[in-house]
C-alpha cells in the first residue's frame, strides 16, 4: 500500500477534545504525524486582559474540566506573588488538599479514557464510577462537580463542611480498595500489558528537551516533581514519595500515573493529620495589584503548569501567560508516534492524558 | 549533563563573569528563582551557556508582551538539578521585533515561540517552522497586540 | 423428547393443502388446481419454504435474545444495570431496529455505487444462509447435508471478502484499512480453526454436525479428549466473528467504526444484526462439535432443543465474559497469537486426535 496521510480528528474518537492529529501511515506504520490544534481556542490569555482579577478565577477553571482546581489555584497563587499576599496556614492545607483530591479525579478520568482507547468499556465504567467519589467530595466542598470556583486570591472561600474529615477517609478507604482492583483488571492482564509495553519509546534525555513535565517525564525516569524540588503550599511539610518509572514507555507512564494516584491518597491522609484544626482561611486581597510581574508553578495533573504574571497598577492584569503542560507534550507527539502501529496512537496519546482545554486556551 | 547543583547566587556570578551587560533584578531573587533583564544580541549565547554549562535543561515557558513603545520576550528557564527557575526579559523594538530562536537548545520551546509569533508577530530567527499555531493560517492580525482591541482593529 | 419440524410441518401443509384448500376447490369443481396443489412436488416445495421461514425465524429470535443477554449481562460485569426498555429490557433491540430504520439513506459521493450497496446485502445474507445447517435437535433442522459443517465453515469464509469490497466501496481511509485488517485476520484464524474441526472430524468420521452429535451421545463429549481444540476452536471464533478481544475491524479508538463506517441507517442495522447471527453461529458450532450438541440430562422431561440453546447462550457467555475483561489486541500481535501459539496448538490437537484414533479407542 502506497503511504497516505489520515486525519485523526478533529472528530475522531481516538482525539479526546477537539484537534486533529494527522499520521501518515505505510500499511499500517506511521511514518510521520503532525499535531494540528487551535480547534478550541477561546482567546483566553486576551480575554482575561479585560477582566478584573477575581473575574479570572471562574475562567481559569474552565482551562480544563478535568482538573479545574489546579489551574484556579496556580492562578490565584500567582496573582498572590505579585500582591505580595501570605496566604493563612489553614487555606495552604486546604488547597494542597484539593490539589491531591483533584489530581485523583483527573487521573481517574485519565484512566476512564484510556479504557476505551484499548478497547475495554469495562474500566471506563469503573474508572468513572469511582470518580463521581471524588466528585460528590467537592460538590460537599465548594457547591460543583468541574468547575469549583473555588480558590480565592488569599485563601479559600469557604471552610470544609461538617463531617467532612469523615466522608474524606471513608471515601480514601474505598479508593484504596479499588485501586487494588485495577491492579488485577489491567495489571495482571497480559493482554493489557501487550498494549502498553514498549510503546511510544521516550528517552530522559529527548524529554527533558522536548520540555516534557509531569507524569510522562517521570516515566523516563527523571525525578522531578515540583511538588518535591520546587514546593508551594505546604508540600515541604509533608511526608510523601516521588513516582518515577524507569522504562520509558507508555507502560510506565500507566504505572506512574497509577501510582501517584496510591500517593494522592497518603498526602491527603497526612494533610488530614498535619492540618491545624482551626483558622482563618482567607485574607482579604487588594483591588488592584502593583505594577511588576510574577511568576508561580505548580504540579499538575499532567505537568508542570506555570502562570506569568504582569500587572500595570490597575485591577486587571495587563499579560497573563499561560504554560500549559499539554501544550508542550502535544509537540513532541511525531517523536513518540514514529515506527508505532496505526493502533497505537490511541494507546500511546491516550497516555499522555489530553485536554485541549488547557492547550488551545 | 553533570549533577552539579548551583544556588541562585553562583548562577548570578557565573552568568555575569561571562555577560557583564546582564541586568539582575537583585531585589526579587529567592533562593529558587532569579531574574534578568538580556540584550537580544546576546540572547541566544546566554541560553547556550545556561543550558551547557549550567545545567538550565527545561524550558518552562516563552511567552511575548507588549509594552506598547516595545515588545519583550520573557523566557523561564528550569534547571532539573539546581531546582531554579530564572527569568530572561529582552526588549525588542516595536518597529522591528526580531530575536534570536533558542528551540534549537529546547525543543520544548518550539511551540510557544510559534504561538508567541502567531499572537505578536516577534519573529524568531533560526525556528525550523514558524508558522501560525493556533490561528487559522490565512489570520491577518496580531490578535495579542494591544493596538488590536476586542472589535477587531 | 424433541420436536419433529419436518413430520409436523409436512402434515400441517397437507392438511392445509389437500384437506381444506383441496376440499373447497372440489367443491368449486376446479379439479386440476386441486390435484395440482395436492400433488407430492408442491406440497415438497411449500414444506421447505415454511420451514425455511421458521428457521429463520428462530435464528433472528435467538440472535435478538443473544444481543439481550449481551446488554444486560455486560452491564452487570461493568456494574451498572444494562438496557431497561421494556420488562428486563427485552424491548431495547425493538426500538433501536425502529430507530435505524426509520434513518436517512445516505451514499457517499466517492463510494463505489455497484459495490457499496452491495456488500451489506452479501454479508447478510450469507450470515443468514448460516442458519440453514444448525440443527438445533433431531427434529428440528433445515438441511442435514452430510457436509453441513463444511458448508458452514465456508460461508465463513465468505464474509472477509464480502468486507473487504465493502470496506473498499466506501472510499474511506478508514474502512480500506478495516477490510484489509477483516481479510489477514480471518484469513490467518481460519487455519486453526480448520484444524481443530478436523481433530473432530477424524474422530467422528463425519462431516455432519448431525452425526458428530449422534456420535457424541453415544460415546463423550468431545471437549474430554480434544480440550485444547476445544480452546483453540473458541479463540478462533471470536476472532471469525470479529468479538473483543480480537475485533480489529472495527475497532473503535482508532478506525471510527472499521469497514462499517460509511454504512448507515438501516444497513447499519443489519450488518449489526447478521454479526450477532454469526455470533449465533459460531457459538452452536461450538456447542455442537466439542459439548454434544443437544445432548442432555432428563431426555424424557426437558426438550432437546432446549439444552441446544442453552449451551449455546453458555458459549456466547464465555463472549461477553472476554469483551468485559479484556482490551483490544494490536494487527501484529493478533497474527503472532495465531501463528506462534494457536497453529502449533491445533496442531498438536491434531496428532492426539489421530492417535487416539490410531489406538482404536474411539
Amino acid at each position: 500500500m502506497a503511504e497516505m496521510w489520515i486525519n485523526m480528528g478533529p472528530q475522531h474518537p481516538m482525539t479526546h477534545g477537539l484537534w486533529n492529529m494527522r499520521v501518515k501511515v505505510d500499511g499500517e506504520t506511521i511514518v510521520d504525524s503532525e499535531p494540528v490544534i487551535g480547534y478550541l481556542h477561546r482567546g483566553w490569555e486576551k480575554m482575561v486582559e479585560n477582566r478584573t482579577y477575581p473575574q479570572i478565577i471562574p475562567m481559569a477553571d474552565r482551562l480544563c474540566y478535568g482538573s479545574s482546581f489546579t489551574w484556579s489555584h496556580v492562578y490565584c497563587m500567582t496573582v498572590e506573588k505579585l500582591m505580595d499576599i501570605e496566604v493563612p496556614e489553614r487555606a495552604k492545607y486546604i488547597r494542597a488538599m484539593s490539589d491531591e483530591l483533584q489530581r485523583i479525579g483527573s487521573h481517574l478520568m485519565w484512566l476512564a479514557a484510556i479504557g476505551t482507547d484499548l478497547g475495554n468499556l469495562t474500566v471506563f465504567l469503573y474508572a468513572t464510577r469511582d470518580r463521581e467519589l471524588f466528585l460528590d467530595l467537592f460538590t460537599s466542598l465548594c457547591g460543583a462537580r468541574m468547575t469549583y470556583n473555588y480558590c480565592r486570591i488569599g485563601g479559600v472561600r469557604n471552610d470544609a463542611p461538617e463531617n467532612w474529615v469523615r466522608d474524606l477517609e471513608r471515601t480514601l478507604d474505598y479508593f484504596e480498595k479499588r485501586l487494588k482492583e485495577y491492579d488485577m483488571l489491567i495489571d495482571k492482564s497480559k493482554l493489557f500489558r501487550m498494549r502498553m509495553e514498549g510503546l511510544g519509546y521516550m528517552s530522559a534525555k529527548d524529554a527533558i528537551n522536548a520540555g516534557i513535565t509531569g507524569p510522562v517525564l517521570r516515566a523516563s525516569g527523571v525525578k522531578y516533581d515540583i511538588r518535591h524540588n520546587d514546593p508551594y503550599e505546604v508540600y515541604d511539610e509533608l511526608d510523601w514519595q516521588m513516582c518515577t518509572h524507569d522504562a520509558c514507555d507508555t507502560w510506565a507512564r500507566y504505572r506512574v500515573r497509577m501510582m501517584e494516584m496510591q500517593e494522592s491518597v497518603n498526602i491527603v491522609r497526612d494533610i488530614l493529620k498535619k492540618m491545624p484544626k482551626s483558622g482563618p482561611i482567607r485574607v482579604k486581597p487588594p483591588r488592584a495589584a502593583p505594577v511588576g510581574t510574577a511568576i508561580a508553578r505548580m504540579e499538575d495533573p499532567r505537568g508542570e503548569s506555570l502562570m506569568y504574571l504582569v500587572g500595570d497598577g490597575t485591577d486587571k492584569p495587563y499579560r497573563l501567560s499561560v504554560r500549559s503542560p499539554l501544550f508542550v507534550i502535544l509537540s513532541a507527539t511525531p517523536q513518540l508516534l514514529k515506527g508505532s502501529k496505526i493502533a497505537d496512537v490511541p494507546s500511546i496519546l491516550g497516555m499522555l492524558d489530553v485536554c485541549m482545554g488547557e492547550t488551545d486556551r | 549533563m553533570e549533577n552539579v547543583t548551583y544556588s541562585v547566587e553562583q548562577v548570578r556570578d557565573k552568568v555575569s563573569q561571562a555577560f557583564p551587560d546582564v541586568v539582575f533584578d537583585d531585589a526579587r531573587m529567592e533562593a529558587r528563582r532569579l531574574y534578568m533583564t538580556a540584550d537580544r544580541s546576546i540572547l541566544f549565547n546566554l541560553c547556550k551557556l545556561l543550558k551547557d554549562e549550567l545545567g538550565f535543561c527545561h524550558c518552562s515557558l516563552v511567552s511575548g508582551v507588549d509594552r506598547c513603545d516595545k515588545f519583550q520576550t520573557v523566557y523561564h528557564i528550569t534547571s532539573y538539578e539546581s531546582n531554579i527557575t530564572l527569568e530572561i526579559v529582552v526588549d525588542l523594538p516595536h518597529d522591528e521585533p526580531v530575536v534570536d530562536s533558542v528551540t534549537p537548545l529546547w525543543g520544548g520551546a518550539n511551540w510557544h515561540e510559534r504561538e508567541t509569533y502567531d499572537m505578536f508577530g516577534i519573529i524568531f530567527k533560526g525556528h525550523p517552522n514558524l508558522k501560525r499555531l493556533l490561528l487559522p493560517e490565512d489570520y491577518k492580525f496580531f490578535p495579542m497586540r494591544k493596538d488590536c482591541s476586542e472589535g477587531g482593529l | 423428547m424433541y420436536l419433529d419440524l419436518w413430520g409436523l410441518v409436512g402434515g400441517l401443509v397437507h392438511w392445509l393443502m389437500v384437506d381444506v384448500i383441496g376440499t373447497i376447490l372440489n367443491w368449486l369443481h376446479i379439479y386440476a388446481l386441486a390435484e395440482w396443489l395436492g400433488s407430492p412436488g408442491v406440497l415438497n416445495i411449500v414444506t421447505i419454504l415454511v420451514v425455511a421461514l421458521i428457521i429463520l425465524i428462530v435464528g433472528m429470535l435467538v440472535s435478538i435474545t443473544l444481543i439481550w443477554q449481551e446488554r444486560k449481562m455486560l452491564g452487570r460485569f461493568m456494574d451498572r444495570v444494562g438496557t431497561q426498555v421494556g420488562p428486563f429490557g427485552l424491548f431495547q433491540n425493538f426500538a433501536d431496529a425502529f430507530k435505524v430504520l426509520v434513518k436517512e439513506y445516505i451514499v457517499p459521493n466517492a463510494a463505489d455505487r455497484l459495490i457499496y450497496p452491495l456488500a451489506p446485502i452479501l454479508i447478510i445474507g450469507v450470515s443468514m444462509a448460516m442458519f440453514v445447517t444448525i440443527p438445533y435437535s433431531q427434529g428440528f433442522y433445515m438441511s442435514n447435508s452430510s457436509l453441513s459443517l463444511i458448508l458452514t465453515l465456508a460461508l465463513f469464509g465468505v464474509i472477509p471478502f464480502a468486507v473487504l469490497l465493502g470496506g473498499w466501496a466506501s472510499n474511506n481511509k478508514y474502512t480500506l484499512i478495516g477490510g484489509m485488517r477483516a481479510a489477514a485476520q480471518t484469513c490467518a484464524y481460519e487455519v486453526p480453526m480448520l484444524l481443530s474441526v478436523a481433530s473432530v472430524v477424524v474422530l467422528t468420521g463425519s462431516m455432519s454436525l448431525m452425526e458428530i452429535v449422534t456420535y457424541q451421545q453415544e460415546n463423550l463429549w468431545l471437549i474430554i479428549p480434544l480440550i485444547i481444540g476445544f480452546f483453540v476452536f473458541l479463540i478462533s471464533m471470536i476472532s471469525e466473528i470479529e468479538r473483543v478481544p480480537f475485533d480489529l475491524p472495527e475497532a473503535e479508538a482508532e478506525l471510527v467504526e472499521g469497514w462499517g463506517t460509511e454504512y448507515g441507517g438501516m444497513r447499519f442495522g443489519l450488518i449489526m444484526m447478521s454479526e450477532y447471527a454469526r455470533a449465533f453461529v459460531g457459538s452452536s458450532l461450538i456447542a455442537l462439535l466439542f459439548l454434544g450438541g443437544w445432548d442432555g440430562l432428563l431426555p424424557e422431561f426437558i426438550p432437546a432443543g432446549l439444552w441446544f440453546l442453552l449451551k449455546v447462550l453458555l458459549v456466547f457467555t464465555i463472549f461477553i465474559w472476554a469483551r468485559a475483561a479484556l482490551p483490544r489486541v494490536r494487527t501484529d500481535q493478533i497474527l503472532n497469537i495465531c501463528w506462534k501459539r494457536l497453529l502449533p496448538l491445533a496442531a498438536i490437537n491434531l496428532f492426539i486426535a489421530v492417535f487416539f484414533k490410531s489406538m482404536g479407542w474411539f
